[in-house]
């Protein structure tokens, strides 16, 4: 039977997969050196195939035909339910490198506690993805680390983004009334539950790189909604155009 | 019909045919050696091989099951099917000692043991220079040319070389 809560459910987490996954594949050929390069587009890769594995889940759960193709590129922005922070644009290489740390530092326990879920198409995905996110919690971090400990320039640099950012981390720790349905049936995790292992993996990497926490302050949220910002819109364009102009076009 | 007790030749044949498939990315080592091969077996009549991925968006996923599949037909086994499951999900641990031994004389070194996740989050295994078999290695970067490598340097013989990252 259709449960239209858990397809909103997985249709938000393989948004947030997709629109971070295209973020990082924006480095593709891009980036400061060829290793870093290699590593975005292998981070990039992940996201996207854990976004695959889930739209699939959520069309088979919508029961309407719907396949991955069909959820990630005909639908528009308001349509999307990713998180902000995965939406914005990437910025320098520190500001990638700090919303890596802060959103892997958030998805490495939230799969890992998503293994034990009660839908089991859920519970193997995160199997699987548990273990790709702990790599991009180490490269993260040990790139903040060097950014912070190094030289002024990039130091500046890792801090604007730090502050910049923050105010994008509270919608992770967000559920709406269908997300706490969810969690009652334990089926999703407990986002807020997360938070004290968030923090702590958070203060370990900013203390190592010798940055300073940036305060809390007002958090933005709006993405599991469809308020989204207007960056959302532009990568989608980009993104879609191809698979719009020619519908149903294999390759 | 096929009866109890008495071995399916289909699918000891289909068994023996994809066993044989290699990695798409890394041809030393079979779809069998890297333990991305599940099962082989007979339901509802028909023949059902059974893959799982090693990484969520590892490109070789498809080729492997194209692959399967034309291995499977040009053995003449008719109507097979191959499903993918995701659980247990795939770890390095499912390579077999025949395909590490495969992957190390081919200069890839093998996936050390995983020891479990918190210890994998900030430290590294000690890496064996598949050419050298000297430990004085260092980790030039946590990812390669596919998914499922990184790319170290022996410090004794000087040669750069794959690591089958530990999954």
């Amino acid at each position: 039977m259709p449960d239209p809560q858990l397809f909103t459910f997985t249709l938000g987490l393989a948004d947030d997969a997709l629109v971070l996954g295209h973020r990082l594949s924006e480095w593709s050929g891009k980036a400061p050196s060829l290793e870093e390069d290699i590593a975005l587009s292998n981070l990039g890769l992940d996201l996207i195939g854990q976004a695959r594995l889930l739209y699939t889940h959520a069309g088979a759960i919508e029961g309407r035909g719907r396949d991955e193709d069909q959820l990630a590129y005909f639908r528009d922005d308001r349509a999307y339910r990713n998180l902000l922070i995965v939406e914005l644009p990437r910025g320098d290489f520190a500001s990638t490198m700090v919303r890596q740390l802060m959103w892997a530092a958030f998805m490495h326990p939230y799969y890992d506690t998503m293994t034990r879920s009660g839908d089991a198409e859920l519970s193997g995905i995160a199997g699987k993805a548990v273990k790709e996110m702990a790599y991009h919690v180490r490269y993260a971090a040990e790139w903040v680390i060097r950014l912070g400990d190094g030289t002024p320039e990039s130091r500046r640099r890792v801090t604007a983004a730090l502050v910049d950012l923050w105010g994008y981390t509270g919608e992770m720790f967000e559920m709406d009334g269908g997300e706490q349905d969810l969690v009652t049936q334990r089926i999703a995790p407990d986002r807020s539950a997360l938070r004290p292992i968030w923090d702590r993996t958070l203060d370990r990497v900013l203390t190592q790189a010798a940055l300073p926490r940036p305060k809390d302050r007002y958090m933005q949220s709006g993405g599991r909604a469809g308020r989204h910002t207007e960056h959302l819109g532009h990568l989608l364009a980009e993104m879609q155009v191809l698979a719009r102009a020619h519908p149903g076009a294999k390759w | 019909m096929v009866n109890a007790g008495v071995a399916d030749i289909e699918v000891e044949r289909a068994r023996s045919v994809v066993s044989a498939v290699p990695d798409p990315e890394i041809p030393v080592i079979t779809i069998a050696d890297l333990g991305v091969l599940r099962g082989v077996e007979r339901r509802n009549g028909i023949v059902v091989v059974t893959l799982t991925p090693t990484y969520t968006g590892c490109p070789a996923t498809l080729t492997i099951r194209l692959d399967v599949e034309a291995a499977l037909a040009q053995a003449g086994i008719d109507g097979a099917r191959v499903e993918t499951v995701l659980s247990p999900a795939w770890s390095t641990d499912d390579i077999t000692q025949e395909g590490s031994d495969k992957l190390r004389a081919y200069g890839i070194a093998p996936p050390a043991r995983s020891t479990g996740k918190a210890a994998r989050l900030f430290a590294d295994a000690t890496i064996s220079c598949p050419r050298c078999g000297s430990t004085n290695s260092t980790r030039i970067s946590q990812f390669g040319s596919t998914p499922c490598k990184a790319l170290w340097r022996c410090e004794a013989c000087r040669e750069p070389f794959d690591v089958f990252k530990c999954l």
